[in-house]
């Protein structure tokens, strides 16, 4: 691995440095490792190793019925586990052919527009850290609480949430969590206009982060690149566009691309997605308002096969008692079949490739980690720049460590 | 916009004939079987073909068929035509004696890390990967933890201390 690497021509060190950057060093903000070969501060080669915190989720996911399998994806990227939870819940829905109610889509894209702004105001907020402006993430880090505590409402927990079912929601949404959602509509646009007004003129913001870890659009999508990170470099791929899902396709969103791939660039992606997602979330909610009477209560599909029965009804109705039974025992059989597909998570296309051979669990389930594919691109990303650079490049790509990792 | 898959497979056959087969459209998307030995000339093809574009490698992963014998491990590539927005699904069988696949990092540097992923978890052997080494498991092990003969452990086993492993 430590090739000898001369130093350039003209360069005043005696010799060169290698700088572990990682596993557990605090720019990081996660467990990956980078060694770099440093002249002075400039860099000459990185190496990336990942696996810290790998887990076997493909093969765990072997032996688990289909609904165990959420709480695995919890864990993948765990800023945004919603899309997670979600896109494994939409890939067992179409293997066991469940179509679901409009009104459960709507919540469905209200959950996961949140879990994209808490996804996204994460990175930004941290880009801003990095770059040595604290007090954005400040602003912003409290308006992710007020997302949590949507979550906690709908589902009863916070960061790993495995919200949902397959086939709906476990629960319908209280009005609670309307209130708590109306609140978080009313207040969060002022506070993203003030954070962006902190950064996106900022000369000494501007000065770290223009034409820091470019990409050319080419280059980005040979290296696999997708999500805001493809987008940041002028490519209009969005999976919600390509191959909607969920109803994407009743509303009206833009996808916002930039134009160099840089650092800056991504950070600007990523606000005006957020900008976007506030007003996903308001039509999917206006959406849900214009369901009353009994549709206003539906929230999930018929699918007794799957779908855990009420409480209640266990107790007195006997189908509801063998459902429930089956399914808590793992002892429906799944379709066989084989079948990819895909959500755009926070970081972009979030793959599920499931092969089923007709059991009780996934013969085969393989995640597509956006993280994962795009991070091969750091060491060519960060080559020639500054070690600061590095950091700032790091965070803004937006490395999970969960994601890395399966 | 009027790529679909009966075009894609026209196309497919009258470049490489008889030798692509198990023709299949599970859930919309095409998928087919080839000669392991022409994975590269087959992805060479569906990239460079304008009218197939076929440019952007989603997925690549491998399966374990242990009962396939000859043919024990499957290699899946994802393919995405950004342009026409279709996917296809493609995939080369090799044995687990000798699993030699040429590797597609010359064409997607993408397929690095996922070769490297696919080699730690079952063993298949890219040639022409500038740095086939082990990914997300330690260095040191010795097989290949994703492959069918190594099952789960055991749920109802005893003699586990309750205290270190919580059960």
């Amino acid at each position: 691995m430590n090739d000898h690497i001369l130093l350039p021509e003209g360069s005043i060190e005696k010799q060169t440095t290698t700088l572990n950057l990682g596993p557990t060093h605090p720019a990081t903000h996660g467990v990956f490792q980078n060694i770099l070969e440093l002249d002075g501060e400039r860099i000459l080669k990185a190496t990336s190793t990942v696996g810290y915190i790998h887990r076997a989720f493909e093969k765990l996911a072997e032996r688990r019925p289909l609904y165990q399998i959420t709480p695995i994806t919890d864990r993948l990227n765990y800023c945004s586990s919603p899309i997670n939870n979600m896109g494994w819940h939409i890939t067992c829905e179409k293997l066991l052919d469940v179509k679901l109610p409009k009104r459960v889509d709507y919540l469905r894209i209200i959950i996961m527009e949140l879990s994209r702004i808490s996804d996204h105001l994460i990175c930004n907020s941290i880009v801003g850290v990095d770059s040595g402006a604290y007090s954005g993430f400040l602003y912003l880090m409290q308006f992710r609480e007020l997302i949590y505590e949507i979550y906690e409402e709908v589902c009863g927990s916070r960061l790993t949430t495995n919200i949902g079912r397959i086939g709906g929601f476990e629960r319908n949404f209280t009005n609670t969590a309307f209130v708590k959602l109306e609140k978080f509509l009313a207040t969060y646009p002022k506070q993203l206009k003030e954070f962006e007004t902190l950064f996106n003129r900022n000369r000494i913001f501007m000065e770290r982060t223009i034409g820091v870890g470019a990409i050319t659009a080419e280059r980005a999508l040979n290296y696999g690149f997708t999500g805001p990170n493809l987008r940041a470099a002028g490519v209009d791929y969005d999976v919600r566009v390509h191959t909607p899902y969920s109803s994407y396709q009743d509303l009206e969103f833009t996808i916002p691309v930039g134009k160099t791939g840089d650092c800056y660039d991504r950070f600007l992606v990523r606000n005006q997605e957020m900008w976007q997602s506030l007003s996903l979330i308001e039509q999917a909610y206006k959406k849900v308002q214009e369901f009353k009477g009994a549709e206003s209560e539906v929230f999930h599909a018929d699918s007794p096969a799957y779908y855990l029965p009420e409480k209640k009804d266990v107790y007195s109705k006997m189908e509801a008692l063998i459902y429930h039974f089956k399914i808590v025992m793992g002892e429906t059989d799944i379709p066989a079949g084989e079948l990819y597909s895909s959500v755009e998570g926070g970081n972009g296309e979030l793959g599920f490739y499931l092969i089923s051979d007709g059991g009780r669990s996934p013969y085969r389930l393989h995640f597509r980690r956006p993280c994962f594919i795009y991070y091969q691109a750091f060491p060519e990303l960060v080559q020639g720049g500054m070690l600061s650079d590095a950091v700032i490049t790091m965070s803004s790509l937006n490395l999970i460590a969960g994601e890395l990792d399966a | 916009m009027s790529l679909n898959n009966d075009t894609i497979q026209q196309t497919l056959t009258q470049k490489f004939g008889e030798v692509l087969t198990d023709w299949q459209e599970p859930y919309g998307m095409l998928t087919f079987t080839a000669p392991k030995e022409m994975n590269l000339k087959v992805l060479q093809f569906l990239y460079d073909e304008p009218t197939l574009n076929f440019r952007f490698l989603t997925d690549l992963q491998a399966v374990h068929y242990p009962d396939k014998k000859g043919q024990e491990l499957a290699v899946v590539y994802h393919l995405h035509n950004l342009v026409d927005n279709v996917r296809i699904r493609f995939k080369v069988f090799t044995d687990i004696i000798k699993p030699d696949v040429f590797s597609a990092t010359a064409l997607y540097q993408s397929a690095n890390f996922m070769e490297r992923e696919t080699y730690d978890f079952f063993g298949v052997n890219f040639t022409g990967h500038p740095n086939l080494i082990r990914i997300l498991n330690v260095d040191e092990m010795d097989y290949f933890p994703m492959r069918k003969e190594f099952p789960l452990e055991d749920q109802t086993r005893v003699d586990k201390d309750d205290e270190m492993f919580g059960r």
